[in-house]
């Protein structure tokens, strides 16, 4: 895979100065990140660090206290809820729909902000609905219930969903939870053919090595905070992972990818 | 059609100028076969009575083609009865499926949301209540307007009890369902400290009935269910998204905090409307959207769909109600011997499929 980017690009989405909480407690304090154009990054980090909330605060289901999310140019908090899913996708964590849905159904709700209660459906939305169906490879499902699905086939689902919505710009949610390691590198894949087609892409993942070699750009989160920011081969250090995780780690060479590989290094199973 | 090879996925569409929709045959089919069932049971319930009419001189009556003596049965006696239970039931159908769809839970319904319970609770007061604040809202409002009240004030209060940061349908219900037992527990106790009279006279009210219905209160009833229904018909388009959960509403560009509440405030008004008319009839609104979905075979429960199998049930429950037995009962004894059965049928499915 070519690593040379299109990082120089003006980013599209940049959070400047947010501070953002639940309630009383304050999960992220004064952060500031950019998300540069046409390109994979993904947010890694500890559980409870902040990576889902910084996730959701640059979708604009989080309003944050203090700070701004500027989605090209335009401070998010001010744009039209329409306005701005007519820019920006984004699949939360384990979606739910209803029983009986059939997939060609929920797909065809990615085309909810470009319809209006008139106009419910358009020859666009047909042409867009069956792109997106194609290009996740679920087009021979359009007919099945949703909840009939296997995991990853329903995940693929969901994303053919945020595709129809036509944005170039996806933000995911943990898109391989709760998916064995066949379907989690399916589903990835997925990303990166997205990616290919001129998509800019933010997600968050727990698995560091499936983020490390499918990422162009890593945002390493710890305590609500970003530690590190960059390219998977720069950022990506057993230095890191101890400060980050707590995790002792050998960082060596991808047999396949040739970017890095983390090892992890446990208590016990070790050869001295 | 394109000349496109592949089979098309996507669903087909109707286009009309600028208007389109997506062509759904079955849920077009099945909307208007309820249409004509509803009509023909409302055609039914006029004909029936101590002087039967047959079905073809109603029809004929009702499109101005009758005799003169029909015409007075039907227009001025039987009417107003047949026409508010067609209000009733289609209020409490849409009513309920919109209570459902929000709280994505079928058993969210006004009955279970506090509605229902907070206007017999208020009507209860002001039936029982002697002298006072109470018998002057009565004589300047009415029962009605007083129920409406007591149904909105606890429809409010549990939408406030159950807000934090958003709606969690699940709270919502446990909420209703808190405030309803409450409520009923007022009703009971006012109930035990009333004078016999007056609680017989409450009593009747509690059932649900359709009986002595006027041309008045049918015009009061149906205004306000039209602008209801053009309220919901417009903000329904915004519900669809949000059959998936809050953030893939917001993410497909909803403002779901508003349509929430401006459906919810629809189906509180509407909830209030059948009981202002003909007191709290229990379970319509619990079946009919889920009978609905089975029959328009559409995952979510349908609008139009679930108004008009309300109307079929609420119309066709009082037919029987008259009908079954030597002594007519009052058309909430008959709504509530389907609903409950159904009920239980609800709960143990959705037992059986978490695995319980």
């Amino acid at each position: 895979m070519a690593t040379q980017t299109s990082i120089q690009d003006p980013p599209r989405l940049t959070a400047e100065g947010v501070t953002v909480g639940y309630g009383g407690r304050t999960v992220i304090d004064g952060l500031d990140v950019a998300i540069p154009s046409g390109v994979i990054t993904t947010i890694i980090g500890p559980n409870g660090c902040g990576k889902s909330t910084l996730l959701r605060t640059l979708s604009r289901l989080l309003k944050p206290a203090k700070g701004t999310v500027v989605l090209d140019g335009e401070d998010i908090g001010r744009l039209r809820t329409r306005d701005v899913a007519k820019k920006l996708g984004l699949l939360p964590q384990t979606p739910v729909a209803p029983e009986g849905l059939t997939v060609a159904d929920l797909v065809a709700r990615g085309r909810h902000p470009h319809q209006s209660w008139l106009r419910q459906w358009s020859s666009d939305d047909a042409e867009v609905v069956e792109r997106a169906l194609a290009m996740t490879g679920v087009a021979d499902l359009a007919e099945r219930p949703v909840d009939s699905l296997s995991g990853g086939q329903r995940q693929r689902v969901w994303i053919s969903m945020t595709l129809a919505q036509g944005t170039d710009l996806l933000l995911l949610d943990e898109p391989t939870t709760y998916l064995d390691l066949a379907h989690a590198i399916d589903v990835i894949d997925l990303v990166d053919d997205l990616h290919e087609s001129g998509c800019t892409v933010v997600m968050v993942l727990h698995d560091l090595n499936l983020a490390t070699r499918y990422s162009d750009n890593l945002i390493v989160m710890k305590e609500g905070s970003v530690l590190a920011q960059g390219h998977p081969g720069d950022v990506i250090t057993a230095e890191l992972l101890r400060e980050v995780f707590g995790l002792r780690a050998r960082v060596i060479d991808d047999p396949v990818s040739g970017g890095p590989l983390i090892v992890p290094i446990g208590r016990t199973h070790v050869n001295a | 059609m394109s000349g496109t090879a592949v089979k098309r996925q996507a669903a087909p569409g109707v286009r009309v100028g600028r208007v389109s929709f997506v062509w759904r045959p079955w849920m077009v089919l099945a909307v208007l076969l309820l249409a004509a069932a509803a009509f023909l049971v409302f055609c039914l319930s006029i004909g029936t009575g101590d002087f039967p009419i047959a079905l073809p001189q109603v029809i004929a009556t009702i499109f101005g083609r009758g005799e003169q003596i029909d015409e007075f049965v039907i227009m001025d006696l039987r009417m107003p009865r047949a026409l508010v239970g067609l209000i009733v039931g289609v209020a409490l159908g849409v009513s309920g499926a919109i209570t459902q769809s929000i709280a994505r839970n079928p058993l969210a319904s006004p009955d279970v949301l506090g509605i229902t319970s907070g206007a017999s609770a208020a009507a209860v007061f002001l039936v029982t209540a002697s002298g006072g604040a109470a018998t002057a809202v009565t004589a300047s409002l009415g029962l009605s307007a007083g129920a409406l009240a007591g149904g909105l004030g606890t429809g409010l209060l549990v939408y406030l009890m159950a807000w934090r940061r958003g709606i969690d349908g699940f709270r919502l219900i446990l909420i209703g369902i808190s405030v309803s037992a409450v409520m009923e527990a007022i009703t009971v106790w006012l109930l035990t400290r009333a004078d016999i009279r007056d609680v017989a006279k409450a009593q009747a009210w509690l059932v649900g009935s359709l009986d002595e219905r006027s041309w008045s209160e049918v015009w009061t009833a149906l205004w306000c269910l039209l602008a209801l229904l053009a309220v919901v018909a417009y903000a329904a388009f915004h519900l669809k998204p949000m059959h998936f959960g809050d953030e893939i509403a917001a993410g497909l560009g909803v403002r779901y905090g508003v349509v929430r509440a401006v459906l919810l405030l629809c189906a509180v008004l509407l909830a209030g409307v059948a009981v202002s008319a003909a007191g709290p009839v229990p379970f319509v609104a619990l079946v009919a959207p889920q009978a609905a979905m089975r029959l328009t075979r559409h995952p979510t429960p349908p609008m139009a769909a679930s108004g008009l199998v309300g109307a079929l049930l609420l119309i066709g429950s009082d037919l029987v109600a008259r009908t079954a037995l030597p002594v007519s009962l009052p058309v909430g004894v008959v709504t509530a011997a389907i609903g409950g059965p159904f009920l239980v049928y609800l709960l143990v499915r959705a037992n059986l499929r978490k695995g319980i």
